[in-house]
């Protein structure tokens, strides 16, 4: 028997038109019967297209090339769900903070503004984050990867998957949890050693040490993924030529590694830079302008969920500027890394 | 400065499992020998031993003899590195290191082991891709990721930075099973004029392969699954593809098993 390869297919334009059509009904129907307003449109419309779709093409096409339809718009349908919060979200931060972005803003910090002024900026919490974060990633990285080697690379037995279980634990910890941890631990009983006066002292170190609770087994883990990822025949191909260990993990291994590796020390930046509960337990929240992180602290995390809360018509701009500024500093932190990343490997 | 190999009761063993049983052969220094064998009767292994990669892996160990003109390279006193910086091992897939260049992965042995210098490694790095039969076709390229070099080029290119270190002794393992036929031409040609400076062992699955490149050559084989692998005979390659004397080889290179 002759198979037939070619079939009859639907006409490029045939999905948009039907589309067009499922939207036109879907509008007439919500809005000419009164069923409801845009969103039941957006639902009615979704739904008679995927039907449409479907029994356009049985009909025309048959049944595989039907099915092929609907799942591919199936599919469409999930990532336009998946982007919409995101877009969303966005817009939302953009154009709500864009008002009160001016050089007061970044040039200011809360002291002695009381919810009558209309001025007050959050320099003091940007200072905080950066200098906060900094911290964090300063002590979590090299730890972290160091961990993550020591998983890989060199652990046997017992203690490695030990390591990794408290690991996969800590990734669990909730965040108030760390600052209580943080609270109980360095604020009360390791800092009253360092003051004058014996007192325990809140601070933007603190915070630190509390993100850094939260970021380690992020960049453990991560970094411990991409380590696995690195074929043996590299590690073997090296050792092969006489060089050592300890010179294949640092030459070989982690600059195979690499982007990898700064992808996952972004998400854990990205992660610590939104905690507010620890920051408010830890660091003393100071509306003043502080640099010497050993001193109570603010962050813009905290900066936006204080401002948010206030009962001022002048706080709420504040708090969508504190928050647009907030996301701008993670996505150019993530772009830098990501460019970096990408020029240390090399180009095909 | 190509070195002579004695193997005395090389057994090799991964965990509990016993892969090769008491191998014992002499390799002559500038010769080629080709170990042969069906799959899992220990030719890797027993490759593997000689720089001491077969370590490498969790639990696995060798016991016995194993000689690199007279030194003991498995004496507690002797230097890992130093042992693989004298016995260059090249591997059935091409891996070249991918976050490198061309140029800085042939140097790399060298680089890594403290040889500073431009002109040095540069120098040696011309050397090495001329060893390798590479140079003319990367000479313009040598900034380039050594991952965009086609297969046969890339195994060339781990040959050249194999050779670069300056060892005494290579060692391939299957070096041409992931190659096209125009490629394996080039490495096999490159094999016969190395044999001018080093001794070199070659694992590999092709028997015309052994054939055309080997001087002598080994013969290992297995009773049955599970069994540790054995040498069966060891001779020169005319000897071993005309007129072996064991039937087992018979039997094996005429097609008959294995």
């Amino acid at each position: 028997m002759m198979v037939s390869l070619t079939a009859r297919r639907l006409p490029r334009f045939a999905p948009l038109a039907i589309g067009a059509g499922a939207v036109a009904v879907a509008a007439g129907l919500s809005f000419g019967l009164g069923l409801g307003g845009p969103v039941m449109t957006g639902i009615l419309a979704a739904l008679l297209f995927v039907a449409a779709l479907f029994g356009t093409a049985w009909r025309v096409e048959g049944s595989r090339a039907a099915r092929n339809r609907v799942a591919s718009a199936l599919i469409y349908g999930a990532f336009v769900l998946a982007v919409i919060p995101l877009v969303s979200v966005m817009f939302t931060v953009v154009d709500k903070g864009w008002a009160r972005l001016d050089g007061t803003f970044f040039g200011t910090s809360m002291n002695n503004i009381s919810a009558f002024d209309a001025h007050g900026g959050a320099y003091h919490a940007i200072i905080g984050t950066l200098e906060q974060v900094g911290i964090a990633v300063l002590i979590t990285v090299p730890l972290g990867i160091l961990g993550a080697v020591y998983i890989v690379e060199y652990g046997r037995g017992k203690l490695a998957s030990w390591i990794r279980f408290f690991v996969d634990v800590m990734t669990g910890i909730p965040s108030i949890v760390a600052g209580l941890f943080i609270l109980a631990f360095w604020v009360m009983v390791v800092s009253p050693m360092f003051s004058a006066d014996g007192a325990p002292t809140l601070s933007g170190f603190a915070a630190s040490l509390a993100l850094s609770v939260l970021m380690l087994p992020t960049v453990v883990r991560s970094t411990e993924e991409m380590l696995r990822l690195v074929p043996n025949e590299l590690r073997e191909g090296s050792y092969a030529l006489g060089i050592p260990k300890w010179k294949t993990i640092t030459k070989i291994v982690l600059p195979t590694a690499g982007p990898g590796i700064v992808t996952g020390v972004m998400l854990a930046i990205a992660r610590a830079a939104g905690e507010t509960a620890p920051v408010m337990l830890v660091a003393g929240v100071n509306s003043a302008i502080a640099f010497n992180p050993f001193e109570s602290q603010s962050s813009l995390s905290y900066y936006v969920f204080d401002q948010a809360t206030d009962s001022s018509k002048y706080a709420e701009p504040r708090a969508w500027a504190g928050a647009l500024t907030l996301v701008a500093i993670v996505l150019t932190l993530t772009v830098v890394a990501k460019l970096l990343a990408r020029r240390s490997k090399l180009s095909r | 400065m190509a070195k002579r190999i004695e193997a005395s009761g090389v057994t090799a063993y991964y965990g509990a499992f016993k892969a090769i049983d008491s191998v014992s052969m002499t390799i002559e220094p500038k010769s080629v020998t080709a170990l042969i064998g069906p799959s899992g009767c220990g030719k890797s292994t027993f490759l593997r031993s000689i720089n001491r990669m077969h370590e490498v892996l969790p639990g696995a160990r060798v016991e016995g003899r194993l000689t690199v003109d007279h030194q003991d390279i498995y004496e507690r006193d002797v230097d890992v590195t130093a042992v693989r910086r004298m016995i260059g091992m090249v591997f059935q897939r091409p891996n070249p290191f991918p976050t490198m260049s061309i140029f800085d992965n042939v140097v790399a042995g060298l680089r890594l082991n403290g040889v500073r210098g431009k002109a040095a490694l540069e120098e040696a790095a011309e050397k090495a891709l001329r060893g390798a039969n590479l140079w003319n076709e990367v000479k313009d390229r040598l900034k380039k990721p050594g991952g965009g070099l086609s297969g046969g080029q890339q195994q060339r290119l781990c040959i050249a930075r194999t050779i670069a270190v300056e060892p005494q002794i290579v060692l391939m393992d299957e070096p041409c099973s992931a190659l096209d036929p125009i490629s394996t031409l080039a490495i096999e040609d490159l094999i016969s004029q190395l044999k001018d400076k080093y001794t070199i062992v070659i694992v590999t699955h092709n028997m015309q392969q052994a054939a055309r490149v080997s001087d002598r050559t080994a013969f290992f084989s297995i009773e049955k699954t599970g069994d540790p692998g054995r040498l069966v005979e060891y001779d020169d390659t005319q000897k071993i593809f005309t007129n072996p004397a064991e039937r087992k080889t018979e039997d094996y290179i005429t097609g008959r098993f294995g």
